[in-house]
């Protein structure tokens, strides 16, 4: 059980009243009809599942619904913050992320 | 075979006092090289190098265990074994696997209490039913043994579920697979350990393997806590850690790591003989021999490698439980844990070759793989012996994901178990 806190209503709530939507900023292929099968199938399915500091989607569904990123350590359950997904992706592109 | 286990051995032991009994399996230091290395002393990977060494010939094996064997899932699951899964393709991976489990402490000399006690899987609602009549319809076409059963059937099987029209989630039917029930999971690592280790396969405990070493696109060894060690080709058997080993190659799978937890009861009489499952309030729940009750809970819905899980989830299985089980409501809980499990798009499994030449990885295998530990070691060693796989395992590579060939049981199957 974690505490999160949610960039839209500023408020930290229960684990429980979020639902998680999976690893942030997975990049669509910008044209999918040139797309081959094997990036189409990367894009899709494949994922970094790290263990350590993970970048994923939480969305606030018992709350105002809305989706936002949090970078969470996959070990110890750490947060390091929470951030708008645009606020989000302008840092994880800082650290270098892909 | 070195020590025989019989009726005759253990009363000749019980005379000497238990005192003269010999280790199960040896415990060597790694050689510089092996023919084939596998990575994850868990049922499936010591299964896998039994059937290598014991089918296939490969002389020369070393299974690598960062702790010890059986740490990982195999140890932590709540042992439900059936095959009763709706598509063509997991019905005969899972038949395949049931069938050697029916033989199997024959195979190992090793009573792995095999308990072939059915399995049910209950139906809440109409869609339910209908999902399990076209279960049933599907596995009795494929051989699978199943039946449908009444809710007073069930009740009398049962006499501990309530079929009342009271009830929270009304039981309107169940599937039946006779030939599923459960078995010892210890035992089962135990048996395969030990039958490897008399065909003289290697087995290494407290030995991490860090990364791949992988030159022009073939594999050549593993880097591990005691050292290099050398291999041409090498089987990845890891579950909750596939995907950070497969990271060290370059290769990206379709996994997600969760914990999955389980608990069990205090100690009661017999009261439950057989498995009941129910896929819509996500609760499965059986009893030991020693008694226990032994309940399995849902995933947490994030990546997650802290082996412990969130409470709410357990606190809704038990609720789902207890209003099935009314008289369980007192029962107290004596422990509970959670193991992490690496699960793909479609639940199913992957058992296949990778870009890189010479590895191979057995994983994927999610909330539901023990009962796959025979077959799934049976095929992984056909896979890594012939560098192509069995007609069994030809469906579940890891090119699906790719082709868009999937084999989805997400639903389709009874339940996640
Ligand atoms: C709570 C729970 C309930 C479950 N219930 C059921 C059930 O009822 N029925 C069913 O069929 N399945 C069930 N499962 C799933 C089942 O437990 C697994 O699918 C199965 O045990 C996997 O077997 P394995 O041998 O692949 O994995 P494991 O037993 O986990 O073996 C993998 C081994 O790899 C080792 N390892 C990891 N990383 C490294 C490394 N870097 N170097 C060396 N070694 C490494 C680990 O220590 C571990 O021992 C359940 C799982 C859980 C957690
Ligand atoms: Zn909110």
């Amino acid at each position: 059980m974690f505490l999160i806190y949610c960039p839209y209503c500023k408020a930290t709530r229960e684990e429980e009243e979020f639902h998680n939507a999976g690893e942030a900023f997975i990049a669509r292929p910008a044209d999918p009809e040139a797309a081959s099968d094997e990036e189409w199938g990367d894009y899709l399915f494949m994922r970094k599942n790290p263990k350590g500091w993970h970048w994923e989607q939480w969305q606030h569904a018992a709350g105002c619904g809305r989706v936002f990123a949090v970078k969470r350590h996959t070990l110890s359950y750490r947060i390091a913050g929470s951030w708008t997904l645009a606020a989000g992706k302008a840092l994880f592109l800082q650290e270098g992320g892909v | 075979m070195a020590n025989r286990y019989s009726f005759w051995s253990l009363l000749r032991h019980g005379l000497k006092h238990h005192q003269s009994w010999q280790p199960a399996w040896k415990s060597p230091r790694p050689k510089d090289r092996y023919d084939v290395i596998i990575v994850g002393g868990g049922g499936h990977g010591l299964a896998a190098a039994y059937y290598l060494a014991r089918e296939h010939g490969v002389k020369n094996i070393a299974v690598l265990e960062k702790g010890w064997l059986g740490s990982g899932n195999s140890a932590r699951n709540t042992t439900i074994i059936r095959s009763n899964y709706l598509w063509d393709e997991s019905a005969f991976l899972f038949e395949h696997s049931l069938k050697l489990w029916e033989g199997l402490s024959q195979d190992l000399n090793f009573n792995v209490l095999f308990s072939q006690r059915g399995v049910m899987n209950v139906g809440h609602t109409l869609q339910d039913m209908r999902d399990i009549e076209r279960r049933v319809n599907a596995n009795l076409l494929n051989g699978v043994d199943a039946v449908i059963l009444t809710p007073r059937q069930i009740k009398e099987r049962v006499p501990l579920i309530d079929i009342g029209p009271g009830a929270r989630y009304p039981v309107m039917g169940a599937s039946f697979q006779p030939r599923g029930g459960v078995a010892r999971h210890d035992a089962v690592v135990w048996g395969f350990a030990r039958a490897a280790s008399d065909l003289g396969v290697d087995l290494i405990e407290q030995c991490e393997v860090h990364d791949f070493i992988v030159e022009n696109g073939c594999i050549k060894g593993v880097n591990t806590s005691q050292g290099p060690i050398l291999a041409e080709r090498v089987g990845c058997s890891a579950s909750g850690h596939n995907s950070v080993l497969a990271a060290t190659a370059g290769i990206r799978l379709p996994l997600e790591s969760h914990p999955l937890q389980a608990l069990v009861s205090e100690s009661l009489k017999p009261a439950l003989d057989t498995v009941v499952m129910s896929n819509a309030v996500h609760a499965y729940i059986s009893q030991s021999d020693k008694g226990e009750f032994v309940i399995g809970a849902g995933i947490d819905g994030y990546v997650g490698y802290g082996q412990r899980g969130s409470p709410h989830v357990i606190e809704h299985t038990l609720s789902a439980i207890v209003e099935m089980f009314p008289t369980l409501s007192r029962v107290r809980m004596n422990r509970q844990w959670g193991g992490i499990v690496d699960v793909t798009p479609d639940a199913n499994p992957i058992i296949g070759k990778t870009r890189v030449k010479g590895l191979y990885f057995n994983c994927g295998w999610g909330t539901g793989g023990f009962k796959a530990t025979p077959g799934a070691g049976h095929l992984f060693a056909h896979t890594i012996a012939h560098d192509a796989p069995h007609p069994i395992n030809a469906p579940f590579s890891i090119e699906r994901f790719l082709t868009g060939r999937l084999v989805d049981e997400h639903g389709a199957s009874a339940v996640a178990h």
